[in-house]
């Protein structure tokens, strides 16, 4: 169960690769012509191929490419032909600094949040934070980063609403411009998740043996600590991580909308130059990112539900 | 205490969408939403006849001022009236949206009713390049295609339908799974019924109702990728007025001139709110609750 | 004796979709004295679980305390502080649930859970806890239970678990026991062992029980007086004796005559109508709609309850005139096959679950598990009724599944008539397809619930005799009164109908075909006994009528006995014994048919249950020998586990599979 889980994951990863490499192949032109456009001919394209080893076959360059990924070299990018590994270094550790800020804020809020809403539900606590979070996790992210940066940075004068460190400075350095971004990235997140955790604590509220732990005379909060949480929260692991994943594609926005120097805004850097290697790369990173989250997800579930386990040990 | 309904008329198909009118419209969530939806579409329809200004029509001398009798809602950098771009701002949204989600419910749906009757290991290895789909970002996979094709609604439109559809696909098939597992499903397959007729009659008919929210879903994150493509440059190319786009022409001047922000933030945010408030009562009218599902 | 629990003038409510309130309890008196057992009886909706849990002063969501009190050893349960109530349920007030199964919190070891009830509910020191548990768990008669301590509720079995919320119960020494269907949902030999442990604890700690249930069986096995529950209120209360062997009131009359018995080969009774929804009982009597002696008094005065003179209490004006008309227990004879063409016949039918692995596959080898159900050979004759009967996991439905071509068996052959059935549906003729039709347990599932009854109906209809327009309406009505419902149910939703009514569609359904063999599925199991008795009496009157041949499986002997000429007894997928009705449930019978008729639970005071062999449930055939060996209470030795039991005929048409001689079963 284990074992074919990590092997299903690999699997992902590797279509994944595919469906990269694939798709750049497909797409009219080659990484060269996309990225010098008109100047595309004679011996600016050729050195171009040359560096990029356009001229082998392509099974050829996907073995290179894919084989490369795996020792951790991703290649060289078209634009100033520097080493994508070094490119992507910083900006991936200033993403991930940006995630968890927001992830050790806004997890413990909106599971407390969505255990409080669900046990209060349909009373004024629940209605006030259930609609809140209907407009935090709809509204846009560069929609509520610009609220945000009018009222806070604008108006109030309170925090910065543009990042001006560089890419390469130290984590310390980025306090407390990274506020207002992680407060964006948080307010969808934190919505997102604790709708989930209501909704689970609703139904297992709901469930016999809730009713049954009343009537054996287990206090209330016993009751909600030892007999709801472990099995209302086991199913939010899934989903919070499947929201996690999803979200990466939100802080390519936040990213932007702050001038905040991480792998979104290097992305649509890279895009806009069309600077195709570098695409490559970043997305093979996010979606490994994302097959991992997933990944960990389902062993913590697997680790955390006695069934799931016995189901593991038994082997499927 | 089961409920028993007393008039057996009320069995047609068109009926049974009107009770369940009824039933969202009678949601606080649903009466909001539906009326939120309503007004935009209604806007969207009838707007280049209402707008009082011509929306390329700009003026050197009235650069961002504020709301004035003229000008309800101010004008912008160019000197050109917001409200009218306000207005006019959401038709190339909606109009991509509605076409593309159709679409992405329709071939999603279908594949993924399709794969979950089929199983096996033909199934398993679809799946795997369904996740492999999924765990790329939208916006760069979306991204990718804008920058090699353009811009136009003939690229966003089967675009935003491929990638949208992607996640029905899995929608799809968990709901028919829960319902292929049901007797009555091997009941029409026992009287010998063609593998067709099981699905158009047997199977769709309950899985319907899943995709019906799934599609009001789909739409909204839809509406919310269209507009941070604006935002972001690479959605409506100017002058053409849409929400994202001004937002980001507004944003530099903020500090001094946040009206022309404000105007489409509002516009932008009750749509997306409305589609959800209805999606949600939808959900609670059909019986499928919505939050347990992951926004993929 | 004292009075323990004592329910005054309660009623119960919720608020309906107009705003008007709907009584589910009206007006209950009950009082339960220490050391008394006292069984809740009624069908389904007739409030039996809410009183039980309102004694608790607990009230499912949406419901609301509209009047009277609950007093539990003299303290009022509805003015008790939430700490207060805590302190009680679960200490001197405990319940016993209906689905343990559900009712175990899914993440706690069964350990941790005992140990919470001690350390809220006894004087134990914390020490002490651990060994306490185990105590408990070898009291309610676990095998290992240091090993059960350490298990998640889903690794026991449906049994085990049953007897891990009994032993939770009495980890607070609790005066008084509240049981909700504690037996229902389980085998019959495991409810027969789980009732006689209810007993014996009851007996020895002298504690007061509530035994809530459905089944007049187990209430007569545990109960010393029994309340009888209808539409909400009690219409009948007595000892037990009284009311199961002269009840006063036409509705437990009607309830005792809905019950098939085993040693009566007549078709039970049938109740017409159905109870009023809450609130819909209108100002007389609730029953009088269904009542075969109403008068008009009945329809605009609501009868009390009094103590009646002939024994008892009871809610009824004419209790006495009931008591007298008592005359018709049995219904009409069961329609008995005669004749002797063969119409189904199965040969060595075997069918497997386990699928080979992938690493198997590419050995070219096959699973080393044995089949799920091997080795079934018999024929059924035209006309002919043949019941299946086993417990779960048996492989009785399997078996029907195989025969509709919906599970395609390892090996063997289905005859039916006198062409070979190919394996599958797909690959069956529309004429083949069209003689076999199946009828599952669950109508709630088996019918579309986006299709009227007219669309239900039409389909076979269109599909084996192209039928259409007018035409196809009128069959279709027409199809709709042989199962006794009226045309105007052509245009409701499954979900307009209720429990009884969709099954009598599912049934249309299936004549709808024209079938030469029907296969029923528990066609009963999820239906209360009165709406039971009618369907049999339904399938019984379609049998004289178009002389269908049934293939009909049912865990339930007495349902089984009533309507088969002949009985097959399956265990593990493998068949231990045929033969006619009357010579498998009287005379020598296989080890196995003895366990289960033994644990049969009769709605009789005077009956009591043999429990021959004890209650473990398989998960799985063993490979070699005879299929019951773990359990049969008459195991010769080696030779069971290692030989496959020869065939022995008794009788002519009877066989059993057995390696005890004939005498030897016969001196039994």
């Amino acid at each position: 169960m284990l074992m074919r889980r990590l092997f299903l994951g690999a699997i992902t990863v590797w279509i994944v690769s595919v469906i990269i490499f694939a798709g750049v192949e497909v797409l009219p032109g080659d990484a060269c012509t996309a990225f010098l456009e008109r100047e595309a001919q004679g011996k600016l394209l050729e050195n171009c191929r040359e560096t990029q080893g356009l001229n082998r076959s392509a099974a050829e360059r996907y073995f290179d490419w894919a084989s490369g990924a795996l020792r951790g070299d991703l290649g060289v990018s078209a634009n100033g032909q520097k080493s994508i590994s070094e490119l992507v270094g910083n900006r991936l550790r200033n993403s991930l600094l940006l995630a968890l800020c927001a992830l050790t804020a806004g997890v413990p809020m909106a599971i407390f949040l969505g255990v409080v809403t669900g046990l209060q539900r349909d009373k004024p606590v629940d209605l006030v934070f259930s609609t809140t979070a209907v407009f935090a996790m709809t509204i846009p992210e560069f929609v509520s980063a610009t609220v945000l940066i009018l009222v806070f940075s604008v108006w109030l004068g309170w925090l910065p609403g543009i990042v001006l460190t560089s890419a390469g400075s130290p984590v310390s350095e980025f306090f407390p411009e990274i506020v207002l971004p992680v407060i964006v990235l948080g307010m969808v997140m934190t919505a997102h998740i604790l709708r989930m955790v209501r909704s689970s604590v609703i139904e297992v509220m709901a469930g016999d043996y809730i009713q049954m732990a009343i009537l054996k005379g287990v206090p209330y909060w016993h009751i909600v600590f030892r007999h709801a949480l472990p099995n209302a929260l086991l199913p939010a692991i899934n989903v919070v991580a499947l929201t996690i994943a999803w979200l990466l594609g939100g802080v390519v926005v936040i990213e932007v909308v702050f001038n905040y120097p991480g792998l979104g805004r290097m992305m649509i850097d890279a895009i806009s130059d069309r600077d195709l290697p570098v695409v490559q790369a970043i997305a093979l990173i996010v979606a490994t990112v994302y097959v991992g989250v997933n990944l960990t997800a389902d062993l913590m579930t697997m680790v955390l539900n006695p069934r799931l386990r016995t189901h593991a040990l038994r082997g499927s | 205490m089961t409920k028993i309904a007393t008039t057996p008329a009320e069995n047609t198909r068109l009926q049974r969408s009107l009770g369940v009118l009824r039933d969202v419209m009678a949601r606080p969530s649903g009466t909001i939403g539906l009326t939120l939806v309503a007004c935009h579409l209604i806007l969207a329809i009838i707007s280049p006849w209402i707008v009082p200004y011509d929306y390329k029509a700009m003026d050197s001398l009235l650069m961002l001022k504020g709301p004035s009798g003229a000008h309800w809602l101010g004008t912008d950098h160019l000197g050109r009236d917001v409200l009218t771009r306000v207005l006019l701002g959401g038709r190339e949204a909606l109009l991509v949206t509605g076409i593309a989600t159709p679409i992405a419910v329709i071939w999603g749906g279908l594949l993924g009713i399709f794969f979950g009757l089929v199983g096996g290991r033909l199934d398993e290895v679809f799946m795997r390049v369904v996740d492999a789909f999924l765990s790329l970002p939208w916006i760069l996979k979306m991204l990718v295609l804008i920058v090699t094709f353009g811009t136009g609604i003939e690229v966003l439109i089967p675009t935003l339908a491929f990638f949208y559809g992607i996640p029905v696909i899995r929608i799809a098939r968990a709901a028919t799974h829960d319902v292929v597992a049901r007797d009555f499903i091997s009941a029409a397959r026992a009287r010998g019924h063609g593998r067709i007729t099981v699905i158009s009659r047997e199977l769709l008919p309950n899985v319907l109702d899943t995709l019906m929210v799934e599609g009001a879903m789909r739409w909204s994150w839809m509406l919310l990728a269209f507009s941070s493509l604006s935002f972001l440059g690479f959605g409506v190319s100017p002058p053409k007025p849409d929400w994202g786009l001004m937002i980001a022409d507004a944003r530099g001047f903020m500090s001094f001139a946040p009206w022309g922000v404000l105007g489409p933030v509002i516009a932008l945010s009750s749509l997306i709110i409305g589609i959800n408030l209805t999606a949600d009562a939808l959900a609670k009218a059909l019986g499928i609750d919505r939050a347990q599902k992951a926004p993929v | 004796m004292s009075t323990l629990i004592d329910i005054r003038d309660i009623s119960v409510g919720f608020v309906g979709r107009d705003g008007r309130t709907r009584e589910v309890l009206r007006n209950i008196d009950l009082a339960v004295d220490s050391g008394e057992c006292v069984g809740l009886v009624g069908e389904s909706g007739s409030g039996k679980s809410t009183l039980a849990l309102a004694a608790m002063g607990y009230l499912k969501r949406g419901l609301r305390l509209l009047n009277g009190s609950a007093t539990f050893n003299g303290t009022d349960i509805f003015a008790q502080s939430r700490q207060e109530l805590e302190r009680i349920r679960g200490g001197q007030l405990a319940l016993i649930p209906q689905n343990s199964g559900q009712s175990l919190t899914p993440t706690m070891r069964i350990g941790a859970q005992l140990h919470e009830a001690l350390r809220l509910h006894s004087a134990l020191p914390a020490d002490h806890h651990a060994t306490k548990a185990i105590e408990l768990l070898g009291h309610v008669r676990l095998p290992d239970p240091k090993a059960i301590v350490t298990r998640f509720p889903h690794e026991l079995s449906g049994g085990q678990q049953q007897r891990v919320a009994i032993a939770m119960a009495l980890a607070g020494e609790p005066k008084a026991l509240l049981l909700d269907e504690p037996t229902t949902g389980l085998d019959v030999t495991t409810q027969a062992h789980i009732l006689e442990l209810l007993r014996d604890i009851a007996a020895e700690r002298g504690m007061a029980m509530v035994y809530v249930s459905h089944d007049l069986g187990a209430i007569a096995r545990v109960c010393t007086r029994v309340v009888v529950m209808y539409a909400g209120e009690i219409v009948l209360e007595g000892s037990t004796r009284h009311v199961l062997k002269s009840p006063t009131h036409p509705y437990a009359q009607g309830l005792l005559a809905s019950i098939p018995k085993l040693d009566c080969a007549a078709l039970p009774i049938a109740l017409d109508g159905r109870p009023p929804a809450p609130g819909d009982a209108g100002a007389g009597c609730a029953f009088a709609d269904r009542c075969a002696i109403v008068q008009d008094r009945c329809r605009s005065v609501r009868p009390q309850l009094a103590p009646s003179e002939i024994g008892g209490t009871v809610r009824c004006f004419l209790a006495e005139e009931a008591k007298r008309q008592k005359g018709r227990t049995t219904g009409a004879a069961p329609v008995r096959y005669s004749g002797d063409d063969t119409m189904l016949d199965l040969d060595g039918l075997s069918i497997s679950y386990a699928k080979p692995r992938l690493l198997e596959q590419m050995l070219g080898r096959g699973t080393n598990v044995p089949p799920t159900v091997d080795d079934i050979s018999i024929s059924v004759g035209k006309g002919e009724t043949l019941g299946l009967v086993g417990e779960s996991g048996s492989g009785k439905s399997t078996i029907l599944k195989a025969i509709a071509g919906l599970l395609p068996p390892a090996g063997g052959a289905v005859t039916a008539g006198d062409q070979p059935l190919p394996h599958t549906v797909e690959q069956r003729h529309p004429s083949q397809l069209r003689q076999i039709q199946l009828i599952f347990q669950n109508p709630d599932d088996s019918l579309n619930p986006r299709h009227t009854v007219s669309d239900i109906l039409e389909q076979p209809l269109k599909l084996y005799f192209g039928l259409s327009g007018n035409k196809l309406r009128a069959r279709s009505a027409e199809i709709l009164e042989r199962v006794r419902l009226g045309a105007h149910y052509l245009d409701r939703l499954p979900n307009q109908l209720s429990g009884g009514e969709k099954q009598r569609v599912a049934i249309a359904r299936a004549f709808a075909a024209g079938p030469e063999i029907v296969l029923c599925d528990e066609v009963t199991s999820a239906l209360d006994v009165s709406v039971q008795a009618a369907i049999l009496d339904l399938l019984n009157d379609l049998k004289k009528t178009q002389g269908t041949t049934y293939i009909f499986v049912s865990h339930d002997l007495a349902v089984v006995r009533v309507l088969s000429d002949r009985v097959a007894v399956l265990y593990q997928g493998r068949l231990c014994e045929i033969g006619q009705t009357h010579q498998v449930f009287g005379g020598e019978s296989h080890p196995y048919t003895k366990v289960l008729l033994g644990a049969v639970l009769e709605p009789d005071p005077d009956a009591e249950p043999t429990l021959a062999a004890d209650d473990v449930v398989e998960r799985a055939p063993p490979e070699r020998g005879c299929p019951f060996q773990r359990r049969c209470p008459r195991r010769l030795g080696a030779i069971c586990d290692t030989d496959a039991p020869p065939w022995q005929s008794p009788a002519t048409g009877h066989a059993i599979r057995c390696h005890i001689s004939l005498e030897d079963l016969n001196a039994d």
